[in-house]
């Protein structure tokens, strides 16, 4: 008994990597019901009525794009497919070419031109003082957008001209920018303010959410499932729910089987 | 010491995996364009990295490596484009030799200096100059941080606690008890002027266990996250690679 205490754990390995393959070969249907937060920052998109304005700061970069590019792609198919004009940027240099693709991809699925139905204004060094300079002044803070197009005068951003007149910011994060963007965005020109993060972060959310900070919450992939369930476009990250649940359920019965070891070799000092 | 069986391990798996490719290419599951290349490369590099479960070696250094080089120089060339070119070269060096709709933008230059007086860091004799652009960095961060945080973090978290406990719905209500009783026997455990003995030993002890739940629920976070990376990378190994999946 004691050598199953000494297990190698490249056995462990192979029995995730299994747990997460089988189920991806063998897709079963898995329902994804959404969660309380997911549903109000759903809501609050929804709300908004044709031509209005969202912000979406693509703060991460490709060691996290597995759990926010699925966020980012639900949530602009939820503004594009509401007439909903969106204003791309990200304050991390590495998210440049993620939050591009996206917003451009999706665009062109819905017919949207840049300029126009969306501007992306690209990567700005200065993360705490690009948000007080946009909530000053969107165009001193983003003279050109990232194809080097003025923004002055550009239809998308017609009736905006700092933070205060977005009707909604989300802020996908895989790092402390979240803080930022409440404190030097939310709570200085009070617009209400969404937060998609990796599900690491996922409990420092929750206080913010009780204060009323954050209207909307999208929690790792399985926020980004539940956001692709509510907008009826099932991709990715609702094709993972089902090795998340298995390799979730193998993760458990590790942990049990361990204690029941431990305990069944009478806890050595 | 690199072993003999694991450089004929290494030899296999790269001919499988050049022998995988070929196929897919011939096939045409794979076209042979920018967009095939670059799904091969990934799929080499996302290989590499995780044979470091197997154990440490020369692969997973490389590709190791390799990222962090890729990832620098992009960076300096999203940074040349976004920030030096359209904030310093084109609004103030250009505007003085050329004539321009608008002339040269003088208030570059000063946070322009700054930011090049952090690079004389590397020099002995006038490293000293460096300290100026920290100094205006701290000076300028805690002014700007520290009465917007004291808002926006101390006290609007400090408002639900001030809420009424009764809150008209019967869970409501167990769940402001809730965040009462973990805020008072947290800060309870946190305390230390007194020894943690009879009625504050006993509060403390409920803070170490909100404590513990706390701790637990983000590990449960982070391996759902993890785990999402892995599954991640197996939906681009078995769907745009492979095409196994739809």
């Amino acid at each position: 008994m004691e050598k199953l205490l000494k297990i190698d754990r490249r056995i462990i390995f192979i029995f995730v990597a299994l747990a997460v393959t089988i189920p991806l070969l063998f897709r079963f249907k898995m329902s994804v019901p959404p969660t309380r937060h997911v549903i109000s920052m759903y809501d609050k998109i929804d709300s908004l009525s044709k031509g209005s304005h969202v912000l979406i700061s693509f703060d991460y970069d490709p060691s996290s794009k597995e759990e926010l590019q699925p966020m980012a792609r639900a949530l602009l198919h939820h503004c594009f497919m509401k007439d909903i004009k969106v204003i791309g940027l990200t304050l991390y240099p590495a998210g440049t070419g993620l939050a591009e693709k996206a917003i451009t991809e999706i665009g062109d699925e819905y017919g949207k031109r840049s300029g126009i139905d969306y501007v992306f204004l690209g990567f700005k060094a200065g993360s705490s003082l690009v948000i007080l300079n946009m909530g000053e002044d969107i165009y001193t803070a983003f003279q050109k957008d990232f194809y080097g197009k003025k923004t002055v005068g550009m239809q998308a951003l017609k009736g905006v001209s700092s933070l205060r007149d977005i009707d909604y910011a989300v802020n996908l994060t895989a790092g402390g920018i979240y803080e930022a963007w409440i404190v030097y965005g939310r709570e200085k020109y009070n617009f209400d303010l969404g937060v998609g993060c990796t599900a690491v972060m996922g409990p420092e959310m929750y206080p913010f959410i009780q204060s009323k900070q954050l209207t909307g919450f999208l929690g790792g992939l399985k926020g980004a499932a539940e956001y692709e369930t509510l907008v009826g476009h099932k991709d990715r990250a609702a094709a993972g729910m089902a090795p998340q649940s298995v390799v979730h359920v193998l993760v458990v019965c590790f942990i049990l089987f361990g204690n029941f070891i431990y305990f069944a070799t009478g806890r050595k000092k | 010491m690199i072993k003999k069986t694991d450089i004929s391990i290494t030899t296999w798996i790269l001919i499988a995996f050049g022998i995988i490719n070929i196929l897919l290419l011939a096939t045409g599951k794979l076209d042979f364009n920018a967009k095939g290349i670059g799904i091969i490369t990934a799929v080499a590099i996302t290989l590499a990295m995780y044979s470091f479960l197997y154990k440490d070696n020369p692969v997973f250094k490389i590709a190791e490596n390799l990222f962090v080089g890729v990832a620098m120089g992009y960076s300096l060339i999203i940074i040349w484009y976004n920030i030096l070119k359209p904030d310093v070269f084109e609004a103030l060096i250009v505007p003085m030799f050329k004539d321009m709709e608008i002339g040269p933008q003088y208030s570059v230059i000063v946070p322009t200096i700054l930011g090049l007086f952090m690079f004389l860091r590397f020099s002995t004799k006038l490293s000293w100059l460096s300290r100026w652009s920290f100094a205006f960095i701290v000076g300028m961060g805690s002014g700007i941080a520290i009465p917007n945080f004291i808002n926006a973090i101390l006290l609007r978290q400090l408002e639900p606690m001030f809420a009424p406990i009764y809150t008209g719905s019967f869970w409501g209500t167990v769940n402001t008890l809730l965040v009462l009783v973990g805020v008072v026997s947290v800060l309870f455990y946190f305390f230390f002027s007194l020894e943690h003995k009879g009625t504050i030993g006993g509060v403390s002890v409920i803070g170490v266990w909100f404590l513990m739940i706390a701790f637990g629920a983000s590990f449960g976070y982070t391996v759902m996250a993890r785990m999402s990376l892995l599954i991640g990378r197996m939906q681009f190994l078995l769907k745009d690679w492979l095409g196994i999946i739809q």
